[in-house]
């Protein structure tokens, strides 16, 4: 009787076996498609509107754009408030993210939550806190700052604190789950070596967060120098002293100096792009840092 | 304050008491945060609860709020639709561009607002490149009307639910899917039993996310749309007119009603990450 086994290459699942999930079918190829059709129409006409509008009339007109003094006003005075903001948010970051990532204690989550509030609070009803605070005639201080003379609303220490206020948390954010999961064995050593604490911080905890605290950095830099709502509210928007370039940027819109909001907004656009390049590339040095044989999303 | 014993028993070095970071901690969050907070709410408790009441739920707060949570939640679950589709793209697909495009969907995190409000503004104008088109074959206009505040709310809440999906999506075992189709299901069943109740909690939390996000937004809202009273005007611009008004007592009130939602949908949103922990190993801290 010849009973013959097929050679092996023949061996093929037999019609009625259906194909995984995501095989050969029409709807896994169609939802790539879809997904940047969306992001296509949602993100990427938008940001290239941006860029385009910004040199429609020429590189030359683009350029001229910056010979405008109020829009380096604007520029300077974004710049200056950054400078201070960012800063102050970084040590408040790490200070927090060693803090809260050492301790033990009851309510931690819920300190976590009370960090990532300004993300959830409107950046309108962050600047009228500042109002109701600093306001000359409405403020709780208005007694004090009469006495003193100080400035706060339509003013740098206004700008400043809206921006601080608006992006504490990222830095926080990003070191504190790391500083977590790399547990403190090390610092322990440290210390029985006999290293300080400021020792400790600076040669053990610091290096092993760094790129999460550089991460945390760009975040912060790029959200405060784009910071609009709250910044709106306590600055009062006054031409070429307390506009700060998102400002400008609706202001030239508004006054329909188009080309002059499209060069602005490019400025603040690439501010964006640039860091996000630079976050991916963090995040490929995250990944590298962690263990060299783990997959790379 | 109390502190648990560290592991494997060792006595509590006298270092991991409240020392330099801790303080700096808490003065930095008392000035920043709790000082902001407490006179607000001074501010608000010194109107009165009938006045409050009545600021509160005029008419013309109602439309606001209308405004704003009804184009939030619409944009929102567009947006937990699509974020799906994104995340599922991105994860279970091999196509030329995918780095470009989970580039792309960061940009409304990194974008300015107020540079966002002017590309959309311009994009979706009469003359723009979608605007056009759009009102030519259709007769809608987007820009300055609800349709365009639509549109700055999908455009800024977007990235919220793919970033939410992707980790859980990730680690879900392919071994569940092929097990079910080998039990008979089909790709549906498959997806709607299987896939879908594991990826919810993640997805809910994004929309939520992407809600709070969308009614909380000003910058780029206040451009697109023409900000008049009962017609597109969103809550943060109501207070923004109030407050250029000089009627602080009136910006306070909605403004409390505003704090109190994001009270509210942060406590939503970490009841929702606490449920998808079920699914994900563990971080649900990030």
């Amino acid at each position: 009787m010849a009973f013959t086994i097929p050679p092996l290459q023949d061996i093929r699942p037999p019609r009625w076996v259906k194909p995984s999930f995501d095989g050969r079918q029409l709807l896994p190829a169609l939802i790539p498609i879809l997904a940047c059709l969306y992001v296509g129409v949602v993100i990427l006409v938008p940001a290239l509107a941006v860029v385009v509008q910004a040199f429609a009339k020429g590189f030359g007109v683009f350029l001229d754009n910056f010979k405008s003094p109020e829009l380096l006003a604007a520029l300077r005075l974004t710049l200056i408030a950054s400078a201070i903001a960012v800063p102050c948010n970084a040590i408040f970051g790490l200070a927090a993210a060693t803090a809260i990532a050492r301790h033990r204690f009851p309510g931690k989550a819920l300190l976590l939550s009370i960090i990532d509030l300004p993300f959830s609070i409107s950046p309108v009803v962050v600047g009228l806190m500042l109002v109701l605070l600093y306001s000359p005639t409405h403020g709780v201080f208005s007694g004090l700052l009469e006495s003193t003379g100080w400035k706060v609303i339509f003013s740098l220490p206004g700008i400043v604190m809206a921006t601080i206020l608006v992006t504490f948390p990222f830095m926080a954010r990003e070191v504190i789950p790391l500083l977590e999961e790399e547990g403190w064995e090390q610092e322990e050593a440290a210390r029985t070596l006999g290293a300080s604490n400021w020792q400790v911080f600076w040669k053990v905890t610091l290096p092993s967060v760094r790129w999460a605290a550089l991460y945390g950095l760009i975040l912060t830099t790029a959200r405060a120098l784009g910071e609009f709502g709250a910044v709106s509210v306590v600055s009062g928007n006054i031409r070429g002293e307390t506009q700060t370039l998102p400002l400008f940027v609706e202001d030239a819109y508004k006054q329909y100096h188009t080309e002059m909001a499209f060069g602005a907004a490019l400025v603040l656009a690439g501010v964006a792009i640039v860091s996000l390049l630079l976050k991916i590339a963090v995040e490929q040095l995250m990944d590298r840092d962690r263990s060299p044989g783990k997959e790379t999303p | 304050m109390t502190v648990a014993a560290p592991r494997r028993g060792l006595v509590l070095p006298r270092w991991f008491r409240p020392n330099v970071s801790w303080s700096i901690t808490w003065a930095y969050l008392a000035l920043v945060l709790f000082l902001p907070l407490a006179g607000m709410l001074l501010k608000a408790a010194g109107v009165g609860p009938a006045a409050f009441w009545e600021t509160a739920t005029s008419p013309l707060a109602l439309s606001t709020y209308r405004m704003s949570f009804g184009i939030a939640a619409a944009a929102s679950l567009i947006n937990g639709v699509f974020g799906l589709l994104i995340a599922w793209a991105l994860i279970r697909s091999r196509f030329p561009g995918q780095r470009l495009l989970d580039a792309l969907i960061d940009l409304p995190f990194a974008l300015p607002t107020a540079v966002a409000g002017l590309a959309l503004s311009f994009v979706y104008g009469p003359e723009g490149w979608l605007g056009g088109p759009i009102q030519r074959l259709t007769g809608l206009q987007v820009s300055f009307t609800p349709l365009g505040v639509a549109v700055a709310m999908v455009f800024i809440s977007l990235p919220f639910v793919v970033r939410t999906v992707e980790p859980v999506l990730r680690s879900l075992e392919r071994e569940q899917e092929e097990a079910s189709w080998c039990l008979g299901a089909s790709s549906a069943q498959t997806f709607v039993r299987v896939v879908l109740p594991q990826l919810m909690p993640a997805i809910l939390a994004g929309i939520a996310q992407g809600f709070s996000r969308a009614v909380g937004e000003y910058g780029s809202v206040v451009m697109i749309s023409s900000n008049v009273p009962f017609k597109d005007l969103i809550t943060p611009t109501l207070i923004v007119q109030m407050i250029e008004e000089y009627d602080i007592d009136a910006a306070t009130v909605i403004g409390s009603v505003m704090l109190i939602f994001s009270l509210v949908s942060l406590i939503v949103i970490n009841a929702l990450q606490v449920w998808g922990q079920r699914y994900q190993g563990g971080d649900a801290s990030r």
